[in-house]
């Protein structure tokens, strides 16, 4: 093998560890929007700030002196709570209102809470404290880092848990139920209410989760560090199939390693829109997703 | 017609005297619009920048002969939001002249609006040549690119001794790409040459630079060059050097917040930069403006904090000197200053309306940018 080819190997592989490091954040926010889109049809765009809002109660409770492992559980508590007021206060009364308004008004929470943040917080990054000493491993030419390898485990075992809820607990069952039919589900004595906040709340726990995957990976903490990421999640929501779980962990790390090929091999410049332009070409081909059954429209 | 227009003038030369004897007494009330990124990526840089001439305005008060109404809009670091805030303060506030903003595309975006309503707008701090080419309104307090590039391109080849650069450009902003076309031209003139005839590129907001930076790795560069924004350039240093990227990054004013200390941590030590001003500058008149900005902040004034300082008093004593408040007379007063003393050096605007004044160079160590040299035009 020529020098130029080994290079290119040692090249594909750091980048598809890159690619899927930044694909497991993706993946966790991709989660919410795909699970509140399955069980209530609504894209909730202000997804992306429990992301921010996660990253910003680690960003707090590290800096008071809290262990990362404690840390890591209350911030995905914490976003997880905000979300189930933001339901309870906002999303709930507007229900049946259709899905225009609720997609306005998540626009609208969205704005509010980026707003807000810079209002309390203050518009300028803030430095995320170090949780834990980076270590770097070296293996021929890939190089990783002990933090990638905690975003990639931990991104791992929350799904196991997430799929072992979704499929093995009553709480999952209910959720399934009202997902695949409300009304039924309601009929059948099922709290759909309790199963909508529910949701909601699993959803923003691991986009907070992510928030503070990122924030100790980036180091670095923003009131609008949630917007980008966002638009990327929905992408592979869409692109794994919208509301559909496995999808949106597919359509994340495929959109991860994606954008790190084309930064790694062709222009940097051109990475997001290639990821637009995938969200573009999949709402062409395959509106219903990688995973997603082409099912036709009730008129 | 003849005898109306001599009585015009007849009256005009009594009220321009009036005006003159009522000046001696009451002092010249403006408006001046200001407009800064006061949130979003460089909100450091417009806060400082209007720390500063607020702080400058005490002094422009207790002087007594101008007085200052100053209206500051918020343009969050966007160009949209830049024309916007230009046109409010234009046709709404009906301002006497503008002040700002600090990223040139912002100003860029703000500029053609002030040249067509013929208000001058001057902007303390965007460095980008094209800023002053709207127009004859348009005019800066600071040098620009080309000289910015300049010093730094003789600092690699001469100082350190760097033969073969990396560029590392921020895609979404003019200051970058001009910055970066300058010290190219500069350092292939001095003899060395770039590590790769590709572009290596990030556009703002941007949190992951591991790929890209591994593609500059395999080019092996000496040194490498980096005209960004603090926010991305002190997490372009951090996983630089946990990647194992050990030479020296340079860059321009636009790293020199506290700010990148703070984000970039260890990685920050051993680079350098280009600027306009330096806290540690033994001049007692800088000593002066550090110890009352202190006072009145609670931290040492950056670069922007000290532009904006001189920016409000170039204009305030160009309204001093200005025959009359009107925007052509506004105009003339401003861009003949001419060896005005501040805090970033003697200032003089030249026929293009740049400042020609002199820069320093900083090393960054996580204990501040340290003084390192300073290089006159």
């Amino acid at each position: 093998m020529s020098e130029d080819t080994m290079y290119f190997f040692w090249d594909l592989g750091q980048y598809l560890i890159n690619g899927l490091t930044q694909g497991s954040i993706y993946a966790l926010v991709a989660l919410g929007y795909t699970m509140v889109y399955g069980i209530i049809k609504l894209i909730n765009f202000a997804h992306g700030e429990f992301y921010m809002i996660g990253a910003f109660i680690g960003y707090y409770i590290i800096l008071a002196g809290v262990p990362l492992y404690l840390a890591f559980p209350i911030a995905m508590l914490g976003s997880g709570l905000i979300a189930v007021i933001i339901e309870r206060l906002v999303y709930r009364p507007i229900r049946h209102a259709g899905r225009i308004p609720a997609l306005i008004t998540a626009l609208g929470i969205s704005l509010f809470f980026q707003y807000l943040g810079q209002m309390l917080i203050g518009a300028d990054p803030k430095a995320f404290p170090a949780a834990i000493e980076e270590k770097t491993y070296i293996f021929g030419e890939i190089m990783i880092t002990n933090i990638q390898v905690i975003i990639l485990v931990a991104t791992f075992v929350l799904m196991v848990v997430l799929w072992w809820l979704v499929n093995h607990t009553r709480i999952g069952k209910a959720m399934r139920a009202t997902s695949y039919n409300h009304d039924a589900a309601e009929l059948m004595g099922i709290d759909t209410n309790k199963i909508i906040s529910f949701t909601f709340f699993i959803g923003a726990a691991l986009a907070g989760a992510a928030g503070v995957l990122v924030g100790m990976y980036y180091t670095t903490v923003e009131p609008m560090m949630g917007l980008i990421p966002g638009l990327k999640a929905f992408i592979a929501a869409v692109l794994g199939g919208i509301g559909i779980i496995p999808g949106a962990v597919l359509g994340g790390l495929t959109l991860g390693v994606a954008e790190n090929l084309v930064v790694g091999f062709w222009v940097s410049t051109y990475r997001d829109a290639v990821a637009f332009a995938i969200l573009i070409i999949i709402l062409l081909i395959k509106p219903a997703g990688i995973l997603g059954k082409n099912r036709k429209e009730k008129v | 017609m003849k005898t109306s227009r001599l009585i015009k003038r007849i009256v005009t030369g009594i009220l321009l005297s009036a005006s003159v004897l009522t000046s001696a007494q009451a002092s010249k009330k403006v408006t001046i619009g200001a407009v800064f990124p006061m949130t979003g990526p460089i909100a450091t840089y417009g806060q400082e920048s209007v720390n500063g001439i607020k702080l400058a305005l005490k002094t422009i008060i207790k002087e007594g002969k101008v007085e200052i109404n100053l209206i500051v809009e918020d343009n969050k670091g966007e160009p949209q939001e830049s024309a916007n805030a230009v046109t409010k303060l234009i046709m709404s506030d009906k301002v006497n002249a503008i002040i700002g903003s600090v990223a040139s595309s912002n100003t860029l975006a703000g500029a053609p609006i002030a040249q067509t309503n013929k208000v001058p707008l001057m902007t303390p701090a965007s460095t980008n040549e094209k800023v002053t080419m709207a127009g004859s309104f348009i005019s800066r307090t600071c040098f620009t690119d080309a000289f910015q590039g300049v010093v730094m391109a003789k600092f690699a080849y001469e100082n350190l001794g760097k033969r073969k650069v990396a560029l590392l450009i921020d895609n979404s902003s003019d200051y970058s790409k001009g910055l970066s076309r300058v010290f190219t031209k500069k350092f292939k003139e001095l003899g060395g040459k770039l590590s790769s005839d590709k572009n290596f590129s990030y556009v703002q907001k941007d949190t992951d630079f591991r790929t890209l930076l591994r593609k500059i790795k395999r080019t092996k560069p000496d040194v490498i060059f980096l005209p960004g924004y603090y926010t991305e350039v002190g997490l372009i240093l951090k996983q630089a050097r946990q990647m194992g990227i050990t030479q020296p990054f340079l860059g321009g004013d636009g790293w020199d917040s506290p700010k990148l200390q703070e984000l970039a941590g260890k990685a920050v030590n051993g680079n350098y930069i280009s600027s306009h001003f330096s806290s540690d500058d033994k001049d007692p008149m800088v000593q002066k403006f550090v110890k009352e900005y202190v006072a009145a902040y609670g931290q040492k004034p950056g670069a922007m904090a000290a532009l904006g300082y001189d920016g409000i008093l170039v204009m305030a004593d160009a309204v001093k000197r200005a025959k009359s408040l009107s925007n052509v007379d506004l105009q003339a007063a401003l861009v003949s200053t001419k060896g005005f003393v501040g805090v970033t050096g003697a200032i003089t605007i030249d026929k293009n309306r740049n400042a020609r004044k002199s820069a320093v160079v900083l090393e960054t160590t996580t204990k501040g940018n340290i003084f390192n040299s300073k290089v006159n035009p």
